[in-house]
């Protein structure tokens, strides 16, 4: 029980991080209606590009904002291939995380850079979960970054910019009869969302001490978990499009929750990433489930 | 207002379901002209206002509004000068979005897009007011999303959305076929209110015969993507249902071929 307690406030920090990722995925999986594969990649971006700015001298906050460019790159690497070139949005990004895993090797010169937490001034890391001032948590960090991030997206998707692409998102047919440009307001919301993503491999790369090749596979069946928790749980009580994204937010903490539980439950850990995938299977398939075998037999108004 | 010269559009080109949609044709509309569309299943209706529209680009031909030619301009750049009201009405709304919020991106419309708050207050009367004239009760149902509206409401809602930023020409693709008869008829008598008090060009497609005579005061007929009789004025009102019929056994050698528009006689 006391390990389990000890691991709580990691599982929250690297819940928080991941947090910030899962909103990517939101915007892209939500608003966009675009499941984008290329976060696989583009997480790593952001750790690898941070990490090795870091190592060549640069200050965190310009590696962290160096990282953020390069998610935004790999962003509309994705959307070119998508809108300019005509394929499919699934391919599209499945494309870019292949080039990703070549650049990302490049970047970091080997599968795996290490950062020394004692001789460089980190913003996160695994150490600074517990015994330190409150202003150096992690937690505490993470937490203001998010929230920083959030009233930007919500300020963002208020403005007539924002709006059109919800609308290009919500009904593509409607926002091109409105005079919206749909293809440049699709590349412009997979490089918003994969800026984030990189900027979450930024600070997990930094939390752990390390960038890795492999430390993106998978990054969006995370994401997707937390999106489908935060909905799950807080659906019903969050309306507000900030408060939706900070229960994205929770989602991904529950997340982080629920895994060290299982961990300490003595799950061999080599099954998680398969744990994990049946979870969201079987939650991406209740509303199909539901429409199915649950919905009563009332007839909707007009063909809706 | 509106000229369309000679244009052409076939589809799937040179494979087994190619299909010539628009052969050579032509079509110019008078400054507040409002003229019915009719034919048959396949006949180009739809093809001809997408084409205006710039759904896709025609193959030949040109087609200019207002004296601008756009037969190059992506659609949504022409989109600033067209209002459209598709046939099915999940496609003219956002359904997750908001009534104002879905007035709000079509007062845009034309506009460039900004960093600038995507609904200000001072909007809001005016869509209380535009949404308090169609009589269905939204206009106190600003915030309501589209999705919870029924297809008549949204379809209502579309039109004020396709007319708020006063559009040049006014497309609308049988706006009212997925309607039962009693809201079909509304958003119908809320299409003329509209077109009339603005003045609005407009090119409306109809399956039903008797709309198409009443309606407007030019009427043309379509048939294998071409315009095969065009009427206006005084003839337009004398016509019956039957003398369409005639017309189009006389024009086309065979019997009318739209399904639907032969149970709505």
């Amino acid at each position: 029980m006391i390990s389990l307690l000890n691991a709580l406030p990691g599982a929250v920090a690297q819940g928080l991080i991941w947090g910030i990722m899962a909103i990517g995925v939101y915007l892209t999986y939500r608003i966009l209606d675009i499941a984008d594969l290329t976060v696989d990649g583009s997480l790593c971006t952001g750790g690898a590009v941070c990490i090795m700015l870091m190592l060549s001298g640069y200050n965190v906050w310009a590696a962290l904002f160096g990282a953020l460019l390069a998610g935004m790159v790999s962003g509309l690497a994705t959307g070119l291939l998508h809108t300019f070139m005509g394929i499919p949005a699934i391919l599209a990004g499945i494309l870019t995380q292949l080039g990703l895993y070549s650049t990302n090797l490049k970047t970091m010169g080997k599968a795996n850079q290490a950062i020394n937490v004692d001789k460089f001034d980190l913003l996160v890391s695994l150490r600074f979960t517990k015994n330190v001032p409150f202003y150096k948590n992690t937690i505490v960090i993470v937490a203001i970054l998010i929230i920083v991030l959030i009233v930007f997206l919500y300020w963002f998707f208020g403005t007539e910019l924002g709006c059109s692409l919800r609308a290009t998102g919500c009904n593509d047919k409607m926002a091109r009869a409105q005079g919206i440009n749909t293809s440049l307001n699709r590349v412009l919301g997979l490089m918003i969302s994969n800026g984030l993503v990189a900027l979450s491999g930024a600070l997990l790369a930094q939390y752990q001490g390390f960038a890795d090749i492999n430390m993106g596979r998978g990054a969006i069946v995370i994401g997707l978990a937390a999106v489908i928790i935060g909905e799950a749980v807080f659906g019903r009580i969050f309306h507000n499009f900030g408060f939706r994204l900070l229960g994205v937010v929770l989602g991904s903490i529950i997340y982080y929750l629920v895994l060290q539980f299982v961990i300490w439950m003595g799950i061999d850990t080599d099954l998680l990433k398969l744990l994990s995938a049946v979870v969201v299977a079987i939650f991406l398939a209740i509303p199909t489930w539901k429409d199915r075998y649950f919905s009563k037999p009332v007839k909707k108004g007009g063909k809706s | 207002m509106l000229v369309v010269k000679n244009i052409s559009k076939t589809f799937n080109p040179g494979t087994v379901n190619e299909k010539q949609a628009l052969r050579g044709l032509s079509l110019t509309l008078a400054d507040g002209d409002f003229v019915t569309v009719i034919g048959g299943n396949g006949a180009g209706k739809s093809t001809l206002l997408n084409a205006i529209a710039g759904t896709w680009q025609v193959d030949e031909g040109q087609i200019i509004i207002d004296g601008m030619d756009v037969t190059k301009l992506p659609e949504h750049k022409r989109a600033a000068f067209l209002g459209r009201v598709f046939q099915d009405p999940m496609n003219g709304t956002a359904a997750t979005m908001g009534i104002e919020e879905n007035l709000a991106l079509a007062l845009r419309r034309g506009h460039r897009r900004t960093l600038k708050s995507g609904i200000v207050n001072s909007e809001r009367k005016l869509y209380r007011d535009l949404l308090a004239k169609l009589n269905l009760g939204l206009e106190n149902r600003l915030t309501s999303k589209v999705g919870l509206l029924s297809g008549g409401q949204r379809q209502a809602l579309t039109l004020l959305m396709a007319t708020l930023e006063k559009p040049k020409l006014l497309l609308l693709d049988e706006h009212t076929a997925a309607l039962d008869p009693k809201t079909a008829a509304k958003v119908l008598e809320t299409t003329e209110t509209i077109v009339n008090q603005d003045h609005l060009t407009t090119l409306m497609i109809t399956h039903n015969m008797k709309d198409a005579i009443q309606i407007g005061n030019r009427l043309i007929m379509m048939n294998e993507g071409q315009i095969i009789y065009d009427v206006a004025g005084e003839e337009k009102k004398r016509l019956t249902v039957e003398d369409l019929l005639h017309k189009f056994a006389e024009a086309s050698g065979g019997a009318f071929a739209n399904d639907r528009m032969i149970l709505a006689k």
